[in-house]
């Protein structure tokens, strides 16, 4: 069943990659400009109505964001995950949201927290989790979390951080 | 809704009537709070004696803790035996637990409510994350010690501490109130200026008035 959709995908678009990861979920790599469009087609012609998630990973070593749009068929009860990367540097990405209005909801956190930009998507640039956010959004992995909430905010005096393999061992078997 | 909301304005009511609203002084008062300061000795005991005996707290869960509170109400550890009971609205609470983790975008609203619940009023600490930030210790998001931001007369520790702990915490305000050393808002109304300088370095985009009454 995913093989007749693959293949008439593959009519139409270059698929970077395909990865099968059980019989019921497969991950399709399209390029930027023509993954939306190939959303399009799997929501309209092949059913893959419900749309379950977007989201984004940094992967900083190769200067690629990697989106994963996750589509569902309730008919089938199949999964299509389209895999999309693009550039790290000016990251922006073709919106969906006029496929789905809760698209745009994932566009706005990513735009937040990635800093990822759709052109074009509703109330993008609202404060949507931090209210007030300058600097480096905080999912990119150059962003460093501890030396942030370090310098940032007042800290308590007298934290102590133990590793939990020694300190057990001192703590249950002292003599050995 | 940001500080431009706060000018005057021209509003037009559903029956189609213009007229002007002020927000800063229709909707906020802007007095700075004042330390409120005992009539007479024995009144004030009499009074505390009956503060600590009817703690209202806000039904306002910030984080993961607030999950504690619901066997507190229910018959297993049924807290109003004691005079705790939870209220819906700041105006009716007097006790403000901050259970477990703040986020910044929590804490703007956890200042507001806590500036509009009215005096006397105590501040709980609950779970580690109040304390020193807890598991959050490195988290750019969560505050990492509630002390710099509202004035906190109990620090529950514990991550998450069981009711029983909590229960232990009303008794410890409690002996606090009776002592006279539950003096939160009044020690927000001196250190005002400092509260909020440590309030506005944390929130990056202050749209609201300075003392949300």
């Amino acid at each position: 069943m995913l093989e007749n959709i693959i293949s008439e995908l593959e009519k139409q678009f270059q698929l970077e990659a395909v990865d099968h990861n059980s019989s019921d979920l497969v991950f399709l790599t399209i390029d930027r400009d023509h993954a939306v469009m190939a959303i399009d087609l799997l929501k309209w012609k092949f059913g893959y109505k419900h749309f379950v998630l977007l989201t984004a990973v940094d992967f900083l070593e190769e200067g690629k964001f990697q989106l994963t749009y996750i589509l569902n068929n309730p008919d089938t009860k199949t999964d299509i995950g389209v895999r999309v990367r693009i550039d790290r540097e000016d990251a922006n990405m073709v919106s969906a949201h006029h496929l789905w209005p809760t698209v745009a909801t994932y566009q706005r956190e990513l735009k937040e927290m990635f800093g990822i930009d759709f052109p074009g998507s509703p109330r993008l640039n609202d404060p949507f989790i931090l209210e007030g956010w300058e600097g480096t959004p905080p999912y990119r992995r150059d962003f460093d979390t501890k030396a942030f909430a370090a310098s940032f905010y007042h800290q308590r005096e007298g934290r102590t951080t133990n590793d939990p393999a020694t300190y057990m061992k001192e703590k249950l078997y002292p003599n050995e | 809704m940001s500080l431009e909301d706060l000018n005057k304005k021209q509003i037009v009511s559903p029956d189609g009537e213009h007229f002007e609203v002020d927000p800063m002084n229709d909707y906020f008062c802007q007095d700075r709070p004042e330390e409120v300061k005992p009539v007479n000795k024995i009144v004030e005991r009499f009074y505390n004696w009956a503060r600590s005996e009817s703690l209202w707290i806000l039904g306002f869960g910030t984080g993961c803790g607030a999950i504690e509170m619901r066997p507190l109400m229910t018959p297993r550890f049924d807290a109003y035996r004691f005079g705790v009971q939870w209220r819906p609205t700041p105006r009716q609470a007097n006790l403000l637990i901050v259970s477990g983790y703040l986020s910044t975008k929590t804490l703007k609203r956890v200042i507001r409510v806590y500036e509009q619940m009215q005096n006397p009023k105590f501040v709980m600490g609950l779970g580690s994350c109040t304390i020193n930030g807890g598991m959050y210790f490195d988290s750019y998001n969560t505050i990492k010690r509630l002390d710099y931001y509202l004035p906190v007369d109990v620090y529950v520790a514990g991550c998450m501490p069981r009711p029983e702990a909590l229960l232990a915490g009303f008794e410890e305000l409690k002996k606090l109130i009776k002592a006279g050393k539950a003096e939160g808002a009044n020690e927000y109304a001196n250190k005002f200026d400092w509260y909020k300088k440590n309030q506005k370095e944390v929130i990056r985009d202050w749209d609201m008035p300075d003392y949300n009454w």
